[in-house]
């Protein structure tokens, strides 16, 4: 009885050694390359939040955050290209359809981020070049000292009222991989007639799928009608007076994935800094003080957030929206005017 | 034996950087405008035609350009004639403010005007319904009428240069003549000194004009909300991914004979007019008792100040030091957070600071020199082709910034030359951009150095390159260091080229405050406007202490 066990023991250690002898090159490399440049588009201070968290923990390894718009990333990703400058390492956007597209042009590097064969199906990539980071749903949310919870809207055609005529703000698809995903899930679930008379309803337009959460705090505009829930979260833990709906025709589930550059000048930094951001360590972070969902199965979400499985969720195939991309931007712009 | 005259060369090269830094960039964006990869084709244009989205962008951007001019011109005639011609008092503090306006970025006043005049949660509006007990808005930023106002009073500036300087020179002997002939005050400012004005009201009227229509920043931040495009913010997402480099080299080319027109126009318009009057040298020049005027007079300047200075750095300052900006300052709302994180976890920040300072000092000078050695050549007729210089030097008004840098990204991310990703692209474009600007101001100091001096430098034995550098460059001094001021300033303000030209190792200020006004972080926009406006500051009036003056051309 006893052998087998040793034997077991014995096994497991032997296994793990490469491992972690390969950690440790990849850490040493990671050191000599001194940096790596995350193009993200995290809410800015949860990504400087990330960054200080690896930097912590591996000194000597700066994290250099250009956050944007997931729009503005892969334009500058493109735009470089052009003119054969390699400066980004990881690529973390929130529209699944650009590593359709970057895998493609054969612009990824097909690398596995530690425990991230663990996460369920709709945050891996089947020929494992992109894996989601993690995930946040577009909801609805007011501001409680401007509307009353019996006037708030319930569900996504409630904002069609007319008593919310000019008190509504959206985010643009043209700079948001959030908004983007949000537009192509109700547009296939409610038909571009919505969007069409939302686009009457005199809605303010920001960029950012982090801005609405600001402007209904401040009170320019008392509704949001779309945004990443953890951006509302936020604001809400903020103290600001911002109320969350999740409205029950169902929410446009965004992945956010994070991948490689193929031509990434710090590959071995960039392969730290990605295991990094897949350990439960980080990501039980973005699940409690950012308010995120993640792929990872151990980690656990504040009280007073629902759990993903409650929500009826709207997901889009990254193919589609890859391929429609053009024509969400196009049909968003002629409904909201710029 | 005579030494070996170096001046011809050195003339010849200035002309030359002159040619290729002008002609690279518009000779691609011509080429690239018409050229297919199967030959000439019209379908470029044929596409931007046929955009409706475009045709009302075109229609936005006339309509702001042309009222922008007539408001800049109405708030900065009536101040500049007050500053340089009558006895108010405080003109001093007057001309500082007027300065303030000047060296704030448009788009940092358009961010502060958000917060003032937002319909719901701008200060103004909430002070008003707190007043009246109101439901509606009192004023709305995110209207044509909006964009338009914060365009304007960050634009009269220059027509308050223009005009405040003519002024200047009108000595009061023709007034004087005649109100001994028995005008009244009112006749005299009608019949003789408006008509010497009027070529520099019109001027100013086209300057603003031409900026309001290269404008980029306020009207991303303040029409875009509102639903509506101007030509600069289409070009711009032209460069959104898939790129429609070609297009936006089409729709460039109206931009760019619009403004070609314009400036011919006024041209013409000042070339039909004698300037002796307004040129002479000598007469004294009296201040107009204002009396009971003055009031009025003042309750205007101070209004004008408060709406393009105090209220938005107000606003900036107390978002700056608050947790939400919308609510009022308390105990709990007051906090150092922005100030901590832009500066310390921002990692944008710093490296952004660094870039633009560099390329501020750097174009300043390489600008203020090149501008003052063109300006030297065109007006002594040194080179073959002098009267082109000026026109060369000039012709970068008609370019607007984002046209300019899409011409930019066009000739530099192919070889030869591949600049863009370092500084020197953003270099290359804040030098043609600031080349009319400092080349206008050489001029105008080279015009009141009499060539006698050089001459007589010369009949002493004295090379060209040796009385330019012990006659003409101390005479110069000042007119070239407020030169290097108008780039300097020019180039912190930049955004409209900068927004394409970037890359994440060559962010600059501005670029860095437009990304955080899309994600709606107005607490570190609050701060990081306020160190750029205290910065430019600092530097300028280091200069003018080099210069014994204020840069805008006052001789107090």
């Amino acid at each position: 009885m006893k052998r087998p066990m040793v034997w077991l023991v014995l096994v497991c250690v032997m296994a793990a050694m490469p491992a972690a002898a390969q950690d440790a090159r990849v850490e040493a490399a990671a050191r000599k390359e001194g940096k790596v440049v995350w193009y993200t588009s995290l809410a800015l201070t949860s990504a400087e939040k990330v960054a200080k968290l690896f930097e912590t923990k591996y000194p000597g390894v700066k994290v250099e955050v250009n956050r944007t718009g997931s729009q503005r990333i892969l334009q500058r990703v493109m735009q470089e290209l052009t003119a054969n400058i390699k400066t980004v390492d990881v690529i973390h956007t929130s529209d699944a359809g650009h590593y359709v597209l970057l895998k493609e042009k054969k612009l990824l590097l097909k690398y596995t981020p530690a425990g991230a064969e663990r996460f369920p199906a709709g945050f891996k990539d089947k020929d494992g070049f992109y894996y989601g980071l993690r995930a946040t749903v577009n909801v609805i949310a007011y501001n409680t000292k401007v509307v009353p919870a019996g006037e708030a809207p319930k569900t996504w055609k409630d904002l069609l009222a007319p008593r919310f005529k000019g008190k509504l703000v959206t985010a643009h698809p043209g700079y948001s991989g959030v908004i983007a995903t949000h537009v192509l899930a109700l547009s296939n679930l409610l038909g571009w007639d919505y969007f069409k008379a939302l686009g009457q309803q005199n809605v303010m337009i920001v960029q950012s799928a982090v801005d609405p959460s600001g402007v209904v705090a401040s009170g320019e505009r008392p509704v949001a009608v779309d945004g990443g829930d953890y951006t509302f979260y936020q604001s809400k833990k903020a103290g600001n007076p911002v109320e969350i709906v999740y409205p029950k025709e169902g929410v446009p589930l965004v992945v956010s994935p994070t991948a490689i550059a193929a031509f990434a000048p710090h590959p071995n930094a960039a392969k730290l800094f990605t295991d990094f951001t897949f350990t439960r360590e980080v990501q039980q972070v973005l699940a409690d003080t950012e308010g995120l969902y993640t792929g990872h199965p151990d980690v656990t979400y504040p009280a007073d957030k629902p759990k993903l499985g409650e929500l009826k969720l709207l997901t889009v195939d990254p193919e589609e929206l890859e391929k429609r991309g053009e024509e969400i931007k196009r049909r968003f712009v002629e409904f909201f005017g710029a | 034996m005579r030494r070996l005259d170096l001046s011809l060369p050195v003339w010849g090269l200035a002309t030359l950087i002159l040619i290729v830094l002008m002609g690279l960039p518009l000779g691609w964006l011509v080429t690239l405008s018409v050229g297919g990869a199967q030959g000439p084709t019209a379908a470029y244009y044929l596409d931007a035609l046929g955009n409706v989205q475009l045709r009302r962008a075109v229609w936005n951007t006339v309509i702001m350009a042309f009222w922008v001019g007539v408001l800049s011109v109405a708030l900065g005639a009536p101040l500049a004639w007050l500053t340089a011609r009558t006895d108010l008092p405080g003109r001093r503090l007057l001309r500082a403010l007027v300065m303030a306006s000047f060296v704030t970025p448009p788009f940092l006043g358009a961010v502060a005007w958000v917060m003032l005049a937002g319909p719901n949660a701008g200060a103004l509006n909430k002070l008003w319904r707190g007043l009246t007990g109101s439901e509606a808005a009192a004023v709305n930023i995110f209207t044509m009428t909006g964009l338009v106002f914060v365009v304007a009073i960050y634009t009269f500036p220059y027509v308050y240069v223009m005009i405040g300087n003519t002024l200047e020179l009108i000595a009061s002997d023709v007034e004087d003549a005649a109100a001994m002939l028995g005008a009244g005050r009112m006749a005299v400012a009608r019949t003789v000194t408006l008509p010497l004005v009027a070529p520099a009201i019109l001027s100013g009227f086209i300057v603003s004009v031409l900026q309001a229509l290269a404008l980029f920043g306020s009207p991303a931040i303040l029409a875009l909300p509102a639903g509506f495009h101007t030509l600069t913010t289409q070009v711009w997402g032209m460069f959104h991914y898939p790129p429609r480099v070609e297009t936006a080299a089409a729709v460039s080319m109206p931009l760019l004979v619009a403004t070609a027109l314009l400036l011919t126009l006024q041209r013409r318009l000042l070339g039909r007019r004698g300037y002796a009057a307004v040129g002479g040298k000598g007469g004294s020049r009296r201040r107009l008792v204002l009396g009971r005027w003055r009031y009025p007079a003042l309750l205007f300047c101070a209004l004008v100040m408060a709406c393009a200075v105090f209220l938005p750095y107000g606003i900036l300052a107390k978002a700056a030091f608050a947790r939400a900006w919308a609510q009022p300052l308390t105990w709990d709302n007051l906090t150092l957070r922005n100030w901590t994180f832009t500066f310390f976890e921002y990692s944008a920040t710093q490296s952004a600071i660094v870039n633009t300072l560099e390329l501020g000092l750097l174009t300043a000078s390489v600008g203020a020199a090149l501008a003052a050695l063109l300006a030297y050549v065109a007006r002594r007729k040194a080179v073959m082709g002098h009267q082109l210089i000026g026109f060369l030097a000039l012709m970068p008004i008609a370019i607007p910034g984002v046209v300019l840098a899409v011409a930019l990204f066009i000739a530099y991310t192919r070889p030869p030359l591949i600049l863009y990703g370092t500084l020197w692209i953003l270099f290359v474009a804040y030098v043609t951009k600031e080349m009319p600007v400092g080349y206008a101001q050489a001029d105008a100091t080279f015009r009141t150095i009499p060539a006698e001096l050089e001459e007589a430098g010369r009949i002493l034995g004295a090379g060209r390159l040796r009385v330019l550098g012990e006659v003409t460059a101390p005479l110069a001094r000042s007119g070239i260091i407020a030169a290097w001021c108008f780039i300097f300033i020019g180039v912190i303000r930049e955004l409209s080229a900068s927004i394409i030209l970037f890359t994440p190792a060559t962010k600059v200020m501005s670029v860095v405050i437009f990304d955080l006004k899309e994600e709606g972080q107005f607490g570190a926009i609050a701060v990081l406007g306020l160190f750029m406006i205290v910065m430019t500051f600092a530097i300028v009036l280091a200069m003018e202490k080099l210069l014994g003056r204020d840069f805008m051309g006052a001789r107090e």
